[in-house]
């Protein structure tokens, strides 16, 4: 303790911001640069596929019902063997999402019994109206593997009979 | 006789000066947000041109196409002039500063500076009290209350601060046996006023923050307090003249601080005598060429560098609590520069009377700095007096 204490004290205070002059700017310039994210990040919803290229959604609205914001809506269609979307019964023929009142809590996710619909890492989500917010089946479906895989498609019958697969308890 | 050529050469100079602290103004918002981004680890804006420089004029074009408002109770007449009170005294006060050595060309000697006042300095305190009516008439028109509040700090505040402001002018007076700013420039040849009398440039600038309510003196305008102070009503172009004003007048205060204490647009110490000084002359057969064109460039290193020093102070230091800006400004500032006059004066009279330099070049600083520390003693006791007090 001294009575230049005060004046120190201060001068101090001006050689540490000069240090910060001298430092790398931590700044990601943004579009250019974009920062990857986390693994359990909530972006985007995917709507996912087996490798086969059958849809995994199959219409049974239980993301609807746990969506606390009420953006999902789902309306279930019956599948055939001639024109086969997702295994089991039936498959999602509208799937929308209200990305003006997702909240992205994930529930959806959660509620899913065949991991179908996945929160994403695209966080890029902007519209100029509320009309394009509304996410649709075909945009948030995932790409089809190979081009033989679309659906719907042909195939044999009394094959794809059970509509939840055989999963292992979630590991993440 | 005057003749036109006489008047075009005022017209240029006087065009200099202004176009140099508009561009000057624009630049200065750039330096600022880049520097004061760089001290935050952040890049700032580098989006508009190469490394940002075109941002200025998009903020620019921004302003102009903004809506302008006028509060529906304000005082209509006075609300629009508020802001050319503030900002013409900051374009006008920069007409005696010097800005380098006159040249011969066109047959004729042309002189660095627009007018040559014997009373120079005196013509600086003036104008710079001026700007204060400009802000106090913004926030009472305004019809606000943070914007009246705002408009009456600033007066308080500027009034304690010109007291210790003035001293310090006084001291650099004295110093340079003159009122003329190339008298004191002149003076500052063999060295800079700032080495004989540090507790004085000291003064002056902590003094110079307050006038210019930069941090950490920037009550007027605290955002925590009063949203934006004496400017909250102003948009648009208004309130553009407002940001000019304020920093035109930091541009300008810190080449009258580079012409008081840091030699003008004289060359740095070490520079004298050497090819790179602004008395140089090269004999190129017939032509003789002064170094003239090196003054300008000394003066603006120096304003680039004091702003520099504004910046990192802002980018530092917290704001100051009202009651103690005010009581710092009347029972700190105005005593030290009292005694730091009379010890200036006092050194002079000695080494006049006493034929001895050393009075001037040893005396006045080391005095000066002894009551410089004495202060500070001072200072802390009392504030560890006032802490004893609250426990």
């Amino acid at each position: 303790m001294s009575v230049l204490d005060p004046v120190v004290e201060l001068m101090r205070g001006l050689w540490t911001t000069l240090k910060m002059l001298g430092e790398k700017p931590v700044t990601f310039q943004y579009p250019e640069q974009k920062r990857e994210v986390r693994p359990r990040f909530r972006g985007r919803h995917v709507l996912k596929r087996y490798d086969n290229g059958l849809e995994k959604c199959i219409g049974c609205s239980l993301c609807a019902a746990a969506c606390p914001a009420d953006a999902i809506f789902v309306e279930a269609s019956e599948n055939t063997d001639e024109k086969r979307f997702s295994p089991g019964e039936r498959y999602a023929s509208t799937y929308e999402i209200n990305m003006l009142r997702c909240i992205y809590c994930g529930f959806c996710e959660d509620a899913c019994p065949t991991e179908a619909i996945v929160l994403g890492d695209n966080y890029e989500l902007s519209f100029y109206d509320r009309r394009s917010a509304i996410y649709t089946k075909e945009s948030l479906l995932e790409p089809v593997p190979t081009v033989d895989m679309t659906t719907p498609r042909k195939v044999e019958p009394n094959v794809y009979k059970r509509s939840v697969p055989e999963m292992k308890d979630p590991q993440d | 006789m005057i003749t036109w050529d006489i008047w075009l050469e005022w017209f240029i100079k006087a065009l200099v000066v202004t176009l140099a602290l508009l561009t000057g103004f624009a630049y200065l918002t750039w330096y600022e947000r880049r520097a004061l981004a760089r001290i935050q680890v952040r890049i700032g804006p580098n989006r508009a041109g190469p490394q940002g420089l075109l941002q200025p004029i998009a903020d620019a074009v921004k302003l102009i196409f903004k809506e302008e408002l006028t509060p529906g109770k304000a005082d209509k007449l006075v609300f629009f002039w508020a802001p050319v009170i503030t900002l013409v005294p900051s374009i006008i006060i920069a007409a005696v500063i010097p800005w380098g050595e006159s040249f011969t060309a066109f047959g004729r000697t042309i002189t660095l500076y627009v007018a040559d006042l014997n009373v120079g300095v005196l013509y600086l305190m003036s104008i710079a009290s001026i700007a204060v009516y400009g802000i106090v008439l913004a926030g009472w028109s305004s019809n606000n209350k943070y914007a009246m509040l705002g408009g009456l700090r600033s007066s308080a505040q500027m009034i304690s601060y010109e007291l210790a402001l003035g001293l310090s002018f006084a001291t650099s007076i004295i110093l340079a046996n003159s009122m003329r700013l190339l008298d004191i420039v002149e003076a500052q040849k063999t060295m800079w006023f700032v080495v004989v009398q540090p507790v004085g440039a000291m003064i002056f600038w902590i003094a110079t923050l307050a006038e210019v309510n930069r941090a950490p003196f920037d009550m007027p305008e605290a955002e925590q307090e009063l949203t934006a102070g004496y400017h909250s009503e102003y948009s648009g172009m208004k309130f553009a003249l407002f940001f000019m004003a304020e920093y035109q007048k930091m541009i300008v205060i810190c080449a009258i601080a580079a012409t008081l204490y840091f030699g003008g647009f004289r060359e740095f110490g070490i520079l004298r005598n050497t090819i790179f000084s602004v008395d140089h002359t090269w004999m190129l057969g017939t032509w003789h060429i002064t170094n003239w064109f090196l003054g300008p460039l000394y003066l603006l290193l120096k304003v680039i560098a004091l702003l520099f020093g504004m910046i990192w102070v802002r980018a530092t230091w917290p704001r100051i609590r009202y009651d103690r800006l005010m009581s710092f400004g009347w029972k700190v500032m105005l005593p030290l520069s009292l005694a730091i006059t009379f010890i200036t004066a006092t050194g002079i009279i000695l080494q006049q009377e006493l034929h001895n330099d050393l009075y001037y070049y040893a005396g006045i600083p080391v005095v000066s700095i002894l009551v410089g520390l004495f202060t500070v003693v001072m200072v802390y006791r009392e504030l560890r007096r006032k802490a004893y007090e609250r426990a």
